[in-house]
């Protein structure tokens, strides 16, 4: 059967999928040196402890004064208006696919799910436009601020983009719960609901906590929607949470978004930017980490 | 689950990607074959002027493509220095910094004055104040003053709009109203474009925001400007700049790498004669003699 030329061909295939996969590892590899490369001669200029304590971001501020490059209100802009994101998407896409994988008849769910994922592609500038004509006023009007650009306008329409992502994957998620737990726990007595609360969705747990991650992940890297939405003023919680949630904030993608294109190669600023693109990284990095391992663990225990 | 439908998604990227490739090609052919092509590129303040410019230019001169882009004057220098765009549009002088590291890389920028403006502060519509001094102005950017009473308003927090850093207005306003080296309050809002802080002072009522004389439209209100309290309040208008009684007026600029030829020349000319001057006061900003 095995004739030399399949060998050929076998390894040939092989060859290719192996390079294409080693190809994304060194993509990635390459990327994040390249934004080190470019971040690290900022220190020389701009010492650590001030890019980590400072807590202005002025970075076309004259000398002597200026420029400001501090990361702290980029960090706890984009801190704040994801946290929010995530409460307000999480329970919203985990009741979307416990509903579409355990509860909804067949027709609905073969409806909901393809809806669902076309949520999820829909392009960021156009959900930032709807947020700015609309999220904006709404949300001031229903709180009486004085100005519906904030943090939790941003929240908003990040909890609306990352939601979907999360469903489908939750749902799929709870989808790979074999049959046979749920048919024993209805065996043992248990009503619906009390075999998805206590058999499904713990056994769908690891999966679950990916999906948030995942979800989480598109919330810190979204730019166009919050630049759009969050008003943009880099400042730090002195007034208490609420009063933070319902003013404006500005994000590390805002940040990157908004001057990145306007900086000459190798001055200061470039290098500040750049340094912030780490950050970043680093922060997208953990949280894909994070959801890789608890996928890991559950698959671990499947076979367990 | 996961991964099948990430593969999935790979898929439609690359499929994506093939087909955009496969439809932009002949529409390159066919605008790039003959035409000479212009890219004008910086300043928001300008980018409707600019805009109109280029309509009525193209329709002068079919032969010749302009693209216009706005933000900033800041990513206007950026791109004339890194020969990006063959015009940069800006609201401010281009600063020393700039000019040397043009020269580095063996560009030297000409600079045109193409139109003036006054950079008009406004507030809502619903604010019962109808005019600030400069150190007023310099109070509320700097955050000293944020309730409106304060400044003969009624009692209501002050929302702060501003530029984003790659725009010379900010740096203008910077220079002018809260002097060289003083930062912006960290309130400020930082909007990305002129339209959007019109469209934020239009919705709230306690904002205040600046942007170029064309931007004035009846859904807010122009602060009239005074040097202190015992001067008279100017209001930003098309006179008042050509008289020099307004505080805030300002040139604006077009630069070219070296001395312009070619296409470049040919526009500049226009935008400088009489056409060009004519859609300046179309569009509400001051002709440039």
């Amino acid at each position: 059967m095995a004739s030399p030329k399949r060998g050929f061909k076998e390894r040939a295939v092989e060859g290719v999928v192996f390079s294409g996969g080693m190809a994304s590892i060194v993509l990635v590899v390459l990327i994040f040196l390249f934004v080190l490369k470019e971040a690290m001669p900022l220190l020389r200029e701009y010492p650590l402890i001030r890019f980590l304590t400072d807590r202005g971001w002025q970075p076309t501020l004259a000398a002597p004064e200026g420029p400001w490059f501090g990361l702290m209100p980029n960090l706890w802009g984009s801190f704040l208006v994801t946290a929010g994101a995530v409460a307000l998407s999480v329970p919203l896409a985990l009741s979307t696919a416990i509903f579409t994988s355990e509860v909804a008849p067949g027709w609905l769910r073969d409806m909901l799910k393809p809806l669902v994922e076309l949520l999820a592609s829909v392009p960021s500038v156009a959900i930032g436009f709807v947020g700015a004509v609309a999220i904006n006023p709404l949300v001031k009007d229903l709180f009486g601020l004085d100005t519906g650009k904030s943090a939790m306008a941003g929240s908003i329409m990040l909890a609306f983009m990352a939601a979907p992502t999360i469903a489908t994957i939750a749902e799929d998620a709870i989808n790979a719960v074999p049959r046979s737990f749920r048919d024993g726990s209805l065996a043992l007595g248990a009503t619906r609901w009390q075999g998805i609360a206590s058999i499904v969705l713990p056994a769908a747990k690891p999966g679950i906590l990916a999906a948030v991650m995942l979800g989480v992940g598109r919330a810190v890297g979204e730019t166009m929607v919050v630049i759009m939405v969050t008003g943009n003023a880099g400042v730090l919680p002195d007034k208490g949470l609420w009063y933070a949630f319902t003013h404006s904030v500005r994000t590390i993608t805002g940040t990157i978004g908004a001057e990145a294109l306007e900086v000459a190669n190798g001055e200061p600023h470039y290098r500040a930017l750049f340094m912030l693109g780490v950050v970043l990284f680093t922060i997208t990095f953990i949280l894909n980490a994070i959801a890789h391992y608890s996928l890991g663990k559950g698959d671990r225990r499947a076979q367990a | 689950m996961y991964h099948k439908s990430r593969f999935a998604a790979a898929l439609a990227a690359v499929g994506c990607i093939g087909l955009a490739g496969c439809a932009a090609q002949p529409k390159e052919g066919s605008a790039g074959a003959n035409a000479a092509t212009l890219s004008v590129k910086g300043s928001d303040t300008m980018v409707q002027l600019a805009q109109a410019w280029a309509e009525a230019f193209m329709k002068a001169h079919p032969d010749v493509r302009v693209s216009v882009t706005g933000g900033g004057s800041n990513t206007g220098f950026t791109a004339l220095i890194s020969k990006g765009a063959d015009i940069a549009n800006a609201s401010r002088a281009i600063k020393p910094e700039e000019a040397e590291s043009a020269a580095k890389k063996g560009v030297t920028p000409k600079e045109f004055v193409v139109a003036q403006d006054a950079l008009s502060i406004i507030v809502n519509k619903a604010n019962p104040v109808t005019e600030l001094t400069m150190d007023q102005l310099k109070d509320i950017y700097t955050a000293k003053v944020t309730n409106w009473k304060d400044v003969g308003g009624s009692d209501a927090p002050i929302v702060l709009n501003a530029r984003e850093s790659s725009s010379g207005t900010s740096t203008f306003f910077q220079e002018h109203v809260l002097g060289k080296g003083t930062p912006y309050a960290a309130t400020a809002m930082l909007q990305p474009a002129t339209s959007q802080i019109v469209s934020g002072v239009g919705q709230d009522a306690g904002a205040i925001g600046y942007v170029g004389l064309g931007y004035l439209n009846d859904t807010v209100k122009a602060i009239l400007l005074k040097k202190d309290a015992g001067s008279d309040a100017v209001a930003p208008t098309v006179a008042n700049v050509v008289n020099g009684t307004y505080l805030l007026a300002r040139p604006l600029f077009e630069y070219t790498n070296g001395e312009p030829s070619g296409t470049a020349k040919v526009w500049l000319d226009w935008v400088r004669g009489p056409e060009g001057q004519a859609i300046v006061k179309k569009l509400d900003f001051v002709p440039a003699e």
